[in-house]
């Protein structure tokens, strides 16, 4: 018998409604949980270090040694979500992701929602993320974030907040289906138990949307990596793997009257549709940074020309910037009449001189971030930082209040993950991935990151988080 | 294929190949320097820098041709680029970057070989053994072929692993013939006897050559397996059939010159014979071969490896 530790009170767990009882989509899973000893888990946890390592599973971590491979943790008890909750969640990420699409073609079109006066035009102009050059060029299917990525968490109250919008190159995708892949190897049983919707059929998704970004029939689609010692490399290959593409590096690619080619054994080879895991900055050294060796020169020139479709689009970083995101339920009101579904989390801007005075006088209940910050970096969370980080990062903000956002301490519901005494809660946050073709569409399921340390509210991969199997489930389960 | 993709994988087999070829030599070179024929001795231990065109990086580090030396020079050596460790290294190098196209069996052998190699390296070439390091390495190339083989689907890929192998294998047959003839001026027929059977060894054909010849061991047979007999799969003939019939299945229509090079170059073996090698002289025949084999080679790496 596993004994499992009580959730923290006052917090939301995903698997214990108040009292320790068991929520019913956990129902069928705390039965077979009962029956399982520790042994068996120790003995599971150890083939899937094995597995993860051999398969090569692994991430680079910046700052230190160029090519340390680290193992992501993972932790075998699935985060559940029930289908009727799933439903909720789905509608509501659709509608956002539509309204920010449709958010983007105006505002590098007729910017009709500044000039309704709905966002400040300094918040759009002003935005480092924003690409002048990107000004009325018409792309197919208005799309421009073919591919993102909605951070979720789930307050105390129970209910699910936007955190944040990847809309440039969200990552996390290989992780989501190597971890299903691997329940299903190591606890085989347990599907027989539920009705886990799949999603190893994402990559087959992913191929289908880019094809379709492009007019042409059957078009050459390529995976544009920073190269083997880019922090997601192994996603790259991944995908172009299972995609059946070719994985290319900007050295690989080369332009000529306006096309854009790979460099192959049998000669150049039109490329149509670049699936790009390379920032906008680094796309084009004659476009972009100069030095940057990572781009393929006049690839811009090409792509304004329409003769190559970047999957994501350029310039998509204004949309998911934290200063643009406290207006993400205004697009939706905007664009598609319709009130949000999703909530955001209330937001201040340092920019504006009367949020400043507030964040200043609450510092220590507020989380504090950059406003182009990710990962987890440059952070500042109040109730969990001493006096002295506090004022330390009072003077940053003070020195450059526009680069900063603060937002109210929001605690991440809980998930019990494998200890070595039973199972314990940890906090857990949520990643579905969304593709914007002709239509949209989600798979069931996503990237659940867990704070591995007892307490922790830091779920990124780069700061010791791991990884948990995310199962919706399509009818109750038996 | 992509050209880069196509070069790591090409370079991948080369380096490893290479590798094995080094364990051969310094076999030989270690067994011969332990019988006692003083006068000819150094220039036994002399033959893998000869053969890799190294003696003077070698003089420039060591001095004296020394057998320790040159065992660590070949086998561990970080400052040698042709040695062990870092023809090992190179190789795991490439494979990490096209991970994705070769099987993970195969890249399992690679990154597996890379990780006890430096493990061999903590603890010195002395603890080990140099005869079972040497073993070592034969075993680990054996393994990745027999990987390679056994799980790769017949495409580009593999048939680019397979092409560097034959380039590097047929450079390397020829240089080691070359070497080992110029040693054995004729003379004493009992240290002859030890010095083409070290020879065969070193190739892995003590054996076959007891098949194919039922004569005792001469430079005219030797020679004549190495370079031509179709049986051998380390002969010159051999390595230069298995071009012939790789580049043509490559995709595309590129690699024109090195189409036509390969078969010129096979028409010379196949139709070549041992007599007229010797009247030409061996070391002039080896030298024109060692020409053909490198342009053959520098045709394939510019037809598709490199980048335009």
């Amino acid at each position: 018998m596993i004994k499992a530790s009580s959730p923290p009170a006052g917090g939301f767990d995903e698997m214990f409604a108040t009292g320790d009882k068991v929520r019913d989509h956990y129902a069928a899973y705390w039965r077979w949980l009962e029956g399982v000893s520790m042994d068996t888990v120790e003995r599971k946890r150890k083939e899937a270090d094995l597995l993860f390592h051999r398969v090569g599973i692994t991430f680079n971590v910046y700052g230190e040694d160029e090519g340390t491979e680290r193992l992501i943790p993972f932790d075998s008890v699935p985060r559940i979500i029930p289908a009727s909750e799933w439903t909720l969640l789905e509608q509501g990420i659709l509608q956002r992701v539509r309204a920010m699409n449709m958010f983007l073609h105006d505002i590098y079109h007729e910017q009709r929602i500044i000039r309704d006066g709905r966002i400040p035009a300094a918040h759009v102009f002003a935005n480092a993320h924003y690409q002048p050059c990107m000004q009325g060029i018409d792309l197919p299917n208005d799309v421009y974030a073919h591919i993102a990525g909605v951070d979720l968490i789930r307050n105390n109250d129970g209910d699910y907040y936007v955190l944040e919008d990847n809309l440039r190159t969200p990552s996390g995708v290989s992780y989501m289906i190597e971890n299903r892949r691997m329940m299903m190897r190591l606890y085989p049983e347990l599907f027989a138990r539920h009705r886990v919707a799949p999603v190893d059929h994402y990559p087959a998704m992913l191929h289908e949307m880019l094809e379709q970004s492009c007019h042409i029939t059957n078009p050459c689609v390529a995976l544009l990596t920073p190269g083997r010692y880019n922090s997601a490399y192994f996603e790259h290959a991944f995908l172009a793997r299972q995609m059946g593409i070719e994985l290319v590096e900007g050295a690989d690619l080369f332009t000529r009257d306006g096309f854009v080619y790979m460099r192959t054994t049998a000669g150049p080879q039109r490329v149509d549709v670049i699936y790009r895991r390379v920032d906008d900055d680094y796309l084009d050294p004659l476009a972009f940074h100069p030095d940057s060796m990572l781009g393929v020169p006049g690839l811009m020139t090409a792509y304004r020309e329409g003769n190559v479709i970047l999957a994501n689009a350029v310039g998509t970083g204004v949309a998911d910037d934290k200063s643009i995101y406290p207006f993400v339920p205004e697009m939706i009101r905007f664009y598609l009449s319709e009130e949000p579904i999703l909530k955001n989390v209330p937001t201040w801007l340092c920019r504006e001189p009367d949020d400043l005075k507030y964040v200043m006088a609450h510092l220590p209940e507020l989380v504090v971030k950059e406003v182009h910050g990710a990962g987890g970096y440059g952070m500042l969370i109040g109730p969990a930082s001493t006096t002295e980080q506090i004022e330390q990062f009072r003077s940053r903000v003070l020195a450059n209040p526009d680069n900063y956002i603060a937002q109210p301490t929001l605690s991440l519901s809980s998930c019990p993950i494998f200890v070595d005494e039973g199972i314990a809660p940890r906090h857990i946050d949520l990643r579905p991935f969304v593709l914007s073709g002709r239509e949209m569409r989600l798979v069931s399921g996503g990237l659940t990151r867990v704070a591995m340390k007892e307490g922790s509210l830091v779920v990124n991969s780069s700061q010791g988080g791991g990884t948990k199997d995310t199962w919706v489930l399509e009818a109750p389960s038996c | 294929m992509l050209s880069r993709t196509a070069s790591e994988l090409y370079w991948m087999s080369r380096h490893l190949e290479r590798a094995e070829n080094a364990a051969r030599m310094l076999d030989v070179a270690w067994n011969l320097s332990l019988i006692p024929f003083a006068a000819t001795v150094d220039d036994e231990v002399a033959a893998p820098l000869k053969i890799t065109g190294t003696l003077e990086r070698y003089i420039e580090r060591y001095d004296t041709v020394q057998v320790n030396n040159v065992l660590h020079f070949f086998s561990l050596d970080e400052e040698n680029p042709g040695s062990i460790y870092n023809c090992i290294r190179t190789a795991r190098e490439n494979a990490h970057a096209v991970r994705g196209r070769i099987t993970s069996e195969v890249w399992e052998s690679i990154n597996t070989t890379w990780i006890e190699l430096q493990n061999i390296r903590r603890y010195g070439l002395i603890a080990m053994g140099a005869s079972a390091f040497m073993d070592w390495v034969k075993e680990r190339s054996h393994l990745f072929r027999g990987a390679a083989y056994g799980t790769m689907i017949r495409n580009d890929a593999f048939r680019f692993i397979r092409i560097g192998t034959f380039i590097e294998r047929a450079d390397n047959t020829a240089r080691i013939l070359d070497v080992k003839h110029q040693i054995h001026a004729p003379g004493n027929g009992a240290v002859d006897y030890y010095r083409w059977n070290a020879l065969l060894r070193s190739v892995g054909a003590y054996e076959a050559y007891r098949d194919l010849y039922t004569d005792r061991v001469t430079a005219e047979n030797v020679a004549d397996m190495l370079i031509f007999r179709a049986e051998m799969p380390r002969s010159l003939r051999s390595c230069v059939d298995m071009l012939c019939e790789l580049l043509p299945a490559i995709e595309g229509e590129a690699g024109l010159d090195a189409k036509r090079l390969a078969a010129v170059l096979y028409a010379r073996l196949q139709y070549g014979d041992i007599g007229h090698v010797f009247s030409v002289g061996l070391h002039e025949y080896l030298t024109d071969f060692l020409r053909r084999i490198n342009e053959l080679a520098d045709t394939i790496q510019s037809a598709y490896l490199e980048l335009m």
